[in-house]
C-alpha cells in the first residue's frame, strides 16, 4: 500500500507575470507515491524541473495542514481538486489514476489577478475585511471565561461561520466570481455574537460596498460555492447576510 | 435608498420581488387556462371577467412593470457579471458537479421565455386589444375560447412553440422560488429544502398546464 506509485501527466498553467498572456505546459511525472499530497507531488515536479535547469512552477502554500487557505489551485475543473471539504495540501494522489492527465489552473477571477503560474493575488479579500470585518467597540480587559452567556447553538453557528479560512475557493468556483459566501461567513460569525452585534448593520453595509467595488460579481444562488468550500460553510449564511443587509438598509 | 438599489444585493432584491410577483401571476394565468378544458362558456365568462374587472385593469400596468423590472435587472446583472471573469476562463470546469443546470442558465431560459412572450402576446393579447379577435354573436364579448382553440388546432408548430415556452418556464421556475426567498433572507438549512420542494411542484404543475393544453386541442379535442 504505502509504496504504490503512479505515473501521471500534468497540464499546468504557466504565466510569467500579471501581464503575461500565459499558456498550458505539459509535464510527465513518473513514480509518484499515492500517499503523497498534491503539493508534495508539485514539489516532486519542481525538483525535476530544477534538475533539468527549468523554471519551477510557482504555487502558494504555507501551513500544509488545511487551514491557511493559500493553495489556490483549480484541479481537474474543481477548486482544490476532486475531493470535498479539503484544501489542496489535503488532497492525495491516491484519488488519481495511473496514466491520468491532470489539469492544474490558478483561481480565475477578475478580482484575483495571477501573480505567477498558479499563484494569485487574493488581497481583495483582505480589503473586504479591512472595510468592516472586525469589532471596533471597546470590549474592556480580558473577562473571565463565559461571563457573557451565549446559547450553545448560537456559539456553534458562529463557529461554523468562523471556520472560513479566506482561501477564495468560493470566488474561484462561482460562475459570477462573487465573494458572497466569504462575506456571509465573516458578517455572520460576528453578527451572531454579542460583541459583534453592536456594529452588525454598519459592517454588512461596508463589506458589501467594498465587495461590489473590488470587481466581484453578484450572487445567482447557484450554490456552487458551498460545494467547493473546504470548510463546509453553508449558503444559509448568505441568506443571513442578505437579511442583515436588508435590515441595515430598509428598516429605519 | 438610491445607494441600496445600486448595490449588488439591492438589484437582487428587485429581481426577487418582481420574480415572486410574476410567480403569483402565473398561478392566476394557469387557473384561467385550465378552464379551457371545462368548456367555451366557462372560459369566455372568466376571460370576460378578467377583461372588465377594475382590479385587473389596475393590475395590468403593474404586471407589465413587474416584467420590465425583472427583465431589465436580469440583463444589468448578467452584463456586469460577465465582466468579472478576468482575462482567461477555466480550461476545465466541472460545473455540473457544483450546481444545477437551471441555476447557471437562468438568463438563457429567461430569454427563451421573453421570445415566447412576444409571440404569445401577438397571438392573443394584441388581437383582443386591437382587433382581430372573434366576437360572440349578439354580444360585444370576445369569443376568446374560439380565438385560443382555433390557433391551437390550426398548427402543430405553434403548439410545439408553446410546449418549448412551457418547458423553459418550468426549468426557470426550478431555480426561482427558493432563490427569491434566499435573496430576501427568508431561508436557512431547513427552509431552503421547503422552498425547493414547493417550487419544484409548482414548476411542474405550471409547465404541464401551459405545455399540454395546446397539444390537447391539436390531438384530442
Amino acid at each position: 500500500m504505502a509504496n504504490k506509485t503512479i505515473n501521471i501527466k500534468l497540464r499546468v498553467w504557466r504565466q510569467n507575470g500579471p501581464s503575461d498572456k500565459g499558456h498550458f505546459e505539459t509535464y510527465e511525472l513518473n513514480d509518484v507515491p499515492t500517499a503523497a499530497s498534491f503539493l508534495e507531488m508539485m514539489d516532486l515536479l519542481n525538483e525535476k524541473l530544477i534538475n533539468e535547469g527549468k523554471d519551477p512552477v510557482a504555487f502558494d502554500h504555507d501551513c500544509r495542514e488545511g487551514i491557511c487557505g493559500a493553495c489556490s489551485m483549480y484541479i481537474n475543473g474543481r477548486a482544490h481538486g476532486p475531493d470535498t471539504g479539503i484544501t489542496t495540501c489535503q488532497l492525495h494522489m491516491r484519488l488519481f489514476k495511473d496514466g491520468e492527465t491532470i489539469t492544474v489552473e490558478p483561481w480565475r477571477a477578475k478580482a484575483f489577478p495571477v501573480i505567477k503560474d498558479l499563484m494569485v493575488d487574493r488581497s481583495a479579500l483582505d480589503e473586504i475585511i479591512k472595510a468592516g470585518g472586525y469589532i471596533s467597540v471597546n470590549t474592556g480587559g480580558a473577562p473571565d471565561a463565559n461571563t457573557i452567556p451565549i446559547p450553545k447553538d448560537v456559539a456553534e453557528r458562529a463557529f461554523d461561520a468562523a471556520n472560513c479560512i479566506g482561501c477564495g475557493a468560493c470566488v474561484a468556483t462561482c460562475k459570477n466570481h462573487s465573494a458572497m459566501l466569504f462575506v456571509a461567513a465573516k458578517v455572520s460569525h460576528l453578527a451572531l455574537l454579542p460583541q459583534g452585534q453592536v456594529e452588525a448593520e454598519r459592517r454588512a453595509k461596508a463589506m458589501i460596498a467594498k465587495m461590489d467595488e473590488l470587481g466581484f460579481g453578484t450572487c445567482s444562488n447557484t450554490g456552487a460555492c458551498e460545494v467547493e468550500c473546504p470548510k463546509g460553510i453553508s449558503i444559509s449564511f448568505i441568506a443571513k447576510l442578505n437579511r442583515e443587509y436588508l435590515k441595515a438598509n430598509l428598516i429605519p | 435608498m438610491a445607494g441600496f438599489l445600486s448595490s449588488s444585493i439591492g438589484k437582487k432584491f428587485l429581481m426577487s420581488l418582481s420574480g415572486l410577483f410574476l410567480i403569483l401571476f402565473l398561478a392566476v394565468h394557469a387557473t384561467l387556462n385550465s378552464l379551457l378544458l371545462v368548456g367555451p362558456e366557462a372560459y369566455n365568462e372568466a376571460a370576460n371577467f378578467m377583461a372588465t374587472n377594475p382590479f385587473i385593469k389596475v393590475m395590468e400596468p403593474i404586471l407589465a412593470l413587474g416584467f420590465i423590472i425583472h427583465i431589465v435587472y436580469a440583463l444589468i446583472l448578467e452584463v456586469s457579471n460577465m465582466g468579472k471573469v478576468g482575462p482567461v476562463g477555466y480550461k476545465m470546469a466541472k460545473r455540473s458537479h457544483q450546481s444545477t443546470w437551471s441555476s447557471r442558465n437562468m438568463i438563457y431560459l429567461g430569454l427563451i421565455i421573453l421570445t415566447f412572450l412576444v409571440i404569445h402576446l401577438a397571438n392573443f393579447f394584441w388581437k383582443v386589444k386591437f382587433g382581430g379577435a372573434p366576437e360572440i354573436e349578439g354580444t360585444n364579448m370576445h369569443d376568446t375560447y374560439k380565438l385560443v382553440t382555433d390557433l391551437f388546432k390550426s398548427s402543430l408548430i405553434i403548439d410545439i412553440i408553446y410546449l418549448i415556452g412551457a418547458i423553459a418556464l418550468g426549468l426557470h421556475l426550478h431555480h426561482a422560488l427558493w432563490s427569491a426567498f434566499q435573496t430576501l433572507g427568508w431561508s436557512n438549512d431547513r427552509w431552503r429544502k421547503i422552498w425547493s420542494v414547493i417550487g419544484d411542484i409548482y414548476a411542474i404543475v405550471i409547465a404541464m398546464i401551459f405545455g399540454l393544453i395546446p397539444l390537447y386541442f391539436y390531438f384530442i379535442n
